[in-house]
């Protein structure tokens, strides 16, 4: 399964929720406002290192430029491009987005 | 009360009275377009001379953040706009201090000089104020 979230961590529990019925081996692509939970220092960060160890994590490079924060990106988290999306909505069974 | 009464009314006030208008902005921008809308709405209230202060707060903080590149999403990249402030006398920029922290920025990551506040000193500051706009 891959899970998309768009939301900013600091205005909506989406995060929280996809992680917590992310289950081991799930992908989870962060697009749009989504994005700055894989930024250093944020409210998320905590969340994201402990989720890494059972699930991959992807952001879009795009939407990460657009807001300034492609130099903050924590560690272990992989940048995708669209066509880097695209790959991985065809390589997944199931696609869940949790606006 | 007759249209021709107030319009004279209103036209007294604004040219006899300057109010203090504070625009808080509150939303991350290009995933939603209300930062977009915000800074728009006070270019335009520049045009009628009153005290404006714009304050950003919780995810509003990152419509400051420098190095904004939108070509790849394609959508304008209006944050330049928030130096061009200064030129329509738009000068009291005021951010939160905590929601700085809580997101890994300092003011260094900033566009634009401001003023960064405690909580508190904010309180203050919407308090003085005759209008506050939130987006």
């Amino acid at each position: 399964m891959l899970h998309i979230v768009n939301k900013s961590p600091f205005e909506r529990n989406a995060l929280d929720s996809c992680l917590r019925f992310g289950r081991d081996g799930s992908a989870v692509l962060l697009i749009e406002d989504g994005v700055y939970a894989v930024t250093r220092g944020n409210i998320a960060e905590s969340k994201i290192k402990a989720a890494l160890g059972q699930m991959k994590i992807y952001a879009l490079r795009p939407d990460l430029e657009a807001r300034g924060m492609q130099d903050a990106v924590l560690e272990g988290i992989q940048l995708v491009d669209y066509g880097g999306f695209v790959d991985l909505v065809a390589s997944h069974n199931a696609v869940q987005s949790w606006l | 009360m007759s249209d021709l009464t107030a319009g004279g009314e209103m036209q007294e006030e604004t040219s006899g009275t300057i109010k203090k208008f504070m625009f808080v902005n509150r939303r991350a921008p290009h995933g939603t377009v209300y930062a977009l809308e915000a800074l728009e709405v006070v270019l335009i209230s520049a045009a009628f001379d009153q005290d404006i202060s714009m304050v950003f707060l919780d995810d509003g903080v990152y419509e400051l953040v420098k190095g904004q590149q939108t070509k790849a999403i394609d959508v304008k990249n209006f944050s330049p706009a928030y130096r061009a402030l200064d030129g329509y006398d738009i000068e009291k920029l005021y951010v939160d201090a905590d929601s700085l922290a809580a997101r890994g920025l300092t003011e260094d990551n900033l566009l634009v000089p401001v003023e960064v506040l405690s909580a508190a000193q904010m309180a203050e500051l919407m308090d003085q104020q005759d209008v506050v706009i939130g987006f």
